[in-house]
Formats: structure tokens, sequence, C-alpha cells
């Protein structure tokens, strides 16, 4: 949190909760990095940290190459992961992930003309 | 277009910064100033995200208010404009849960005829002359509640002898303390002592078994001889302040391993706050000093009406900035009001019932009939089993569920509920017949003393944070009598 300065011991762990830190660090020592989503697929140096890394989804199964790669791992995923929010948005049959778009966000995504790289404009969504 | 309104929050000032208190997770944040814009503008008038970049422009840059709206939105100091969700659902503690304290009710009996006494007083819930409650508890009583302690306990246990006044029944006192040591070391847990007392029996004996089995002392006394003597009365009307000040010295001279505390009952007759403190630890020697508005059915002579709690508020106040003062210079000051406040801000309480009475706390009568906490022991109407044959497991399920603060639908939406909870059940009981009921007729009071301790709270923070280290252990108090 850059506004907000946890001062009681409850406001700590609400802002552990609120800004995981990385486990490396290195990755420590770098605020931007800390702060930031990484590609599970970058190519160059690992910008992943070292430490324990759940890859989230709400499929292993029916996107294969997407979460996990051939052999169970992360590093040779064929989509990045930014590609489960469109994912759900597009393909996917599952609506909660995203907001209404018919009635309440009709321009959700209208500032994302390519989600890999667009993908920081799309806004969030208060019902 | 999304419409920001004030979050379930308080939002307070303190040593020049500003911050919030959030209901219900009790957390305290620290704002900057782009944050505290966004909550003024919000407060003054709900907007939405645009309205807030706009209003705000002359003084922030757009990405900053974005942010600052991005970031008190996911805290809820911020909530957009679609009614609060419904509230979480209930989630009962796992049972059995350990019991930490026993309030042991050794005697009915009490030398004293205090007025304002609920236990022998116009409020008294349980009849003591007349019930089916012995007036002393027998040793085989104290044994079997002593056993029940070690067994429904964890590692660590806390015996508390109450009265009556305790002392009336020293001898089982005695008796159920070496049997708690000797049980307690054979099954590897620890116990400790304490006891509340009016002091009228304090003697040499008695004074050196306290100190010997380290027991937290509450000396019940209400002032200097003035205050004292109004209600702390003699069965003749005789005032006991002359008979007990010069044994709470020997007390206090006498017991070094603990620090000795005087619990005060306030009546409209004897708000005289600073006065008493003043008395209680320069010219008696207390380590600390707690004041407890009395417990009473509105009307009573002595009860409180909205302009008794207005003063006390304004009393506890002057106080505390004594408080204050002293924790900034790293020196004790014995108002233990504020203290467990503070402790509670700084842990981040966050309660779904007002104390640890039925579950964490419970009071055993005379007769060995286990209720909610020492207020009620041997009320049939609030009965938790016996302690021969345990906790009455689903009376105490059926308790903590009917007394979630969820079904409290006043507090709902007050920030103060972390702390407060609804307040005590025998105070509900006594004003309103039920203890289901929130105390509505303190909430002003409550929130006035909360917000006193926040600002006091943020303060230390800002100016020696290193004061606050001392709440992050467990602390254990005695039970306030009345």
């Amino acid at each position: 949190m850059k506004h907000l300065s946890p001062v009681n011991e409850k406001a700590r762990m609400l802002s552990r909760a609120m800004d995981p830190r990385p486990v490396d660090a290195e990755a420590a020592t770098d605020p931007a990095s800390a702060r930031d989503v990484v590609a599970l697929d970058q190519q160059g140096p690992p910008q992943q940290p070292t430490g324990p890394h759940i890859p989230l989804g709400c499929s292993t199964i029916f996107s294969p190459g997407w979460e996990v790669d051939r052999t169970g791992g992360t590093a040779g995923l064929c989509q990045p992961v930014e590609r489960d929010l469109f994912d759900c948005h597009l393909g996917c049959f599952w609506p909660a992930q995203v907001p209404d778009q018919l009635n309440h966000a009709p321009d959700w995504t209208k500032k994302c003309a390519a989600a890999q790289k667009d993908w920081r404009k799309i806004d969030l969504i208060f019902p | 277009m999304n419409i920001f309104h004030p979050g379930d929050c308080h939002a307070f000032e303190a040593a020049g910064r500003r911050f919030v208190y959030l209901a219900p997770s009790a957390a305290v944040l620290a704002i900057d100033g782009v944050s505290a814009a966004v909550l003024d503008a919000v407060a003054e008038q709900p907007r939405s995200r645009e309205a807030l970049v706009s209003d705000l422009a002359d003084r922030y840059t757009p990405i900053e208010v974005e942010e600052a709206v991005l970031e008190l939105a996911r805290v809820r100091a911020l909530r957009a404009a679609t009614p609060p969700p419904p509230p979480a659902r209930r989630v009962l503690p796992l049972t059995p849960l350990p019991l930490s304290t026993m309030v042991l009710n050794v005697t009915s009996q009490c030398n004293l005829a205090c007025t304002y006494c609920y236990e022998y007083g116009e409020d008294k819930i349980v009849d003591t002359a007349n019930g089916r409650q012995p007036k002393w508890m027998s040793e085989e009583t104290a044994r079997a509640s002593v056993d029940f302690l070690l067994r429904e306990s964890g590692k660590t246990a806390h015996l508390t002898f109450f009265g009556g006044e305790t002392l009336m029944n020293f001898p089982v006192l005695k008796t159920a303390v070496a049997y708690a040591k000797t049980r307690a070391a054979e099954l590897g847990k620890e116990i400790d002592f304490s006891l509340t007392t009016n002091a009228t029996l304090l003697k040499d004996e008695v004074i050196d078994f306290l100190a010997e089995h380290r027991f937290g002392v509450t000396i019940s006394i209400d002032g200097p001889p003035d205050l004292q003597n109004r209600f702390r009365v003699f069965k003749n009307g005789a005032g006991s302040y002359e008979l007990v000040a010069p044994k709470i010295r020997e007390l206090i001279k006498r017991h070094r391993s603990r620090p000795i505390g005087a619990r005060v009952t306030l009546t409209r007759e004897t708000l005289h706050v600073r006065r008493i403190y003043d008395h209680l630890t320069q010219e008696i020697g207390f380590w600390d000093v707690g004041f407890a508005p009395v417990t009473s059915a509105p009307g009573r002579s002595y009860s409180f009406g909205d302009d008794g709690f207005d003063h006390v508020l304004a009393a506890f106040r002057d106080l505390a900035q004594d408080y204050r003062d002293a924790a900034l210079a790293n020196r004790h000051h014995g108002f233990s009001n504020v203290r467990e406040t503070l402790e509670e801000i700084h842990k981040g309480a966050s309660k779904a019932w007002p104390c640890g009475a039925g579950f964490g706390l419970l009071g055993v009568s005379t007769a060995g009939d286990v209720a909610l906490c020492h207020r009620f022991a041997g009320s049939d109407d609030h009965k938790l089993g016996t302690v021969h044959d345990g906790i009455d497991r689903e009376a105490q399920r059926a308790f903590l569920e009917s007394h979630h603060i969820d079904h409290k639908t006043d507090c709902r939406t007050c920030w103060a509920r972390p702390l407060c909870a609804g307040g005590c059940y025998h105070e509900a009981h006594t004003r309103t017949g039920s203890t289901l009921r929130p105390n509505l007729h303190y909430c002003e009071w409550i929130r006035g003393w909360t917000d006193t301790c926040l600002r006091i709270y943020g303060e230390i923070a800002q100016a020696n944070p290193g004061f606050l280290r001392q709440f992050e252990g467990d602390a254990h108090e005695a039970p306030q009598p009345s």
C-alpha cells in the first residue's frame, strides 16, 4: 500500500494480505518488481520469485499449456498467464470471473486492444 | 458509474496525522494527505471517482487520487453505493473450547451492605437469602471446581476467588489453592490465582498467604473517605474507609510479588474521577485504578442519566491525557481503563461477543453450578452445567449462537463494535431484563471513549511506538466486581 500505512497488528496483517512480498531477496530490494505481475514464460533471466509458486487459474485440464506445461512445470507455457483473464472473458462458459458486460460494464475492455500488451488498462469494476 | 460513500470505519486525527479505524477488522491505518482529502470529500458528499479526480485536481494529480481511491476501497474505508453485503455467516468457535478463567464464588455472604451492590441490592438476580444456593462453598465443591477447571483448561489455568466477600470463606480458599497447586503439578499444567476483596478482612496471615501464592489482588474501593463511605457501608450504616485504608496500605507494603489494583464503582453521586485516582494512587499506593459506572436498572437514585455518562466521559478524557503524557515519557500511569483499551486496539481485537463469558470464562456458584460469569453464578436461567457433570455443551452452543454480534441489529452499523460488541450481558440484563439486548444506553459513551483512546493510541504510535510493545504478549485480568 502506498497511501495507507499499517499502525496496529491487525493492520499489518491486512497489509501483508494485500501486498504479498516476493520470497527472494533480490526481488525484495526492487519495490517495482515486488509489486508487479510477472509472466511465467518470460524469456531471459527468471523474474519469477525463486520460492514456492502456485499457478493460479480455474482449471489445469481444459486449457493445456496455460497454467502448466506438458511436464507439469511452468517453464514452457504456450500462453501467458494474462490469458487467464481473457479466456474467461471470451472463451469460457464460466461467467463469474468478469464483470457483466451486457448491462453493467459494456465498455470494460474498451481500452484493451491487445490483452498481452494492454491488460493493465483493464480497470476494476465495483458492483 | 460508481458513487463512493464513506466505508465502515472511523476517521480520527492524532499528533497532526490522520488515521482510520476499520470495522469489523479493527485495523488502524495512518493515511496520507490525498487519502484524507478523498475521505473528507466523500464524507461531505458521496462522489464518483471521476468527480473526486476533478474536485481534488487543484491539489493532487489524477493518478494520486485514483491510487488513493483504489487503496481506500480495497480496505473498505470507501464503499460503492450499493447497500453493504449481508453480514458474514456466524462462525462459532470450535468446541470444546479450553477454559481460561474460572471465577469461584466461595461465599454469597458479605460483611458490607453497599447500597448499589448487584448481588444484594435492588437489582439482584440470585436469591442469596432464600434460594437453593448455600451461603458458603464447601471444601468438597471447591475441590470439584478445581478438578473441573483443570479438566477443561489448556496448558494454563487462572483461578479467581470471588464473593460475597471472598475472604469470609478464607479456609476454603486456602484448601482450594493447596489442592489446585498439587493437581496442576500432577497434570503438568500451570495455574495462577487472583481474588477480589473489600479489604475489611485483610490481616497479616491473609496477606502473607496472598503474597506467598502470588495472588493478583483487586480491591473494591470508591476513593477518599467521603466517597467510600457514601455507599460502601456496614449493615449499621457506618462507613468502611477508616477500617480498610490501613489494611490496604499494609497489603501493598507486604505483598510485592504482583501489583495491587483498585476497582472503583462510579455512581451519579461520586463522579470525582481525578480526585479518586489521585487519592488511591498517591495516598494509598495502588499500582493501578480501574473505574466502572455502577450497574443498575434505570431510575435508581445512584444510577446514571445521560448527563452522568457525559460527565464521566469528560472526566475520563481529562485523566487519559495524563496517561498519554506518561506513556510518551515512558513512565507508568495507573489509569487501567486506558491501558486495557489501548491493548485491545493494538492487538486489533474484533469481538463477536463482548467478553469471554460463557466460553473462556465461567463463574461457579457456591453449590457448584456453572454459569456465564461470576455475576450470574447461581442463577438457574443462566446455568451452563455443574462442576460435577461438566459444561452443558448444548446450552453453551445455544448461548453463543443467540448472543452473536450479528443478532444485534443496532450494532451492525456502529464503528465501535469490534471493541464493544454490545457490552456487558449483566448490564443488559439489569437494564432491559435480557442478556440478548445491546446496551444502547451507553453507545455514545462507548464511542466517545473509544475515540479518545484511538487518539491517544495514534499519538503514542507516532511519538513513542516502543511503549506499545508491552501489549504484544498475553495478559490476564481479574474479573471486576461492582
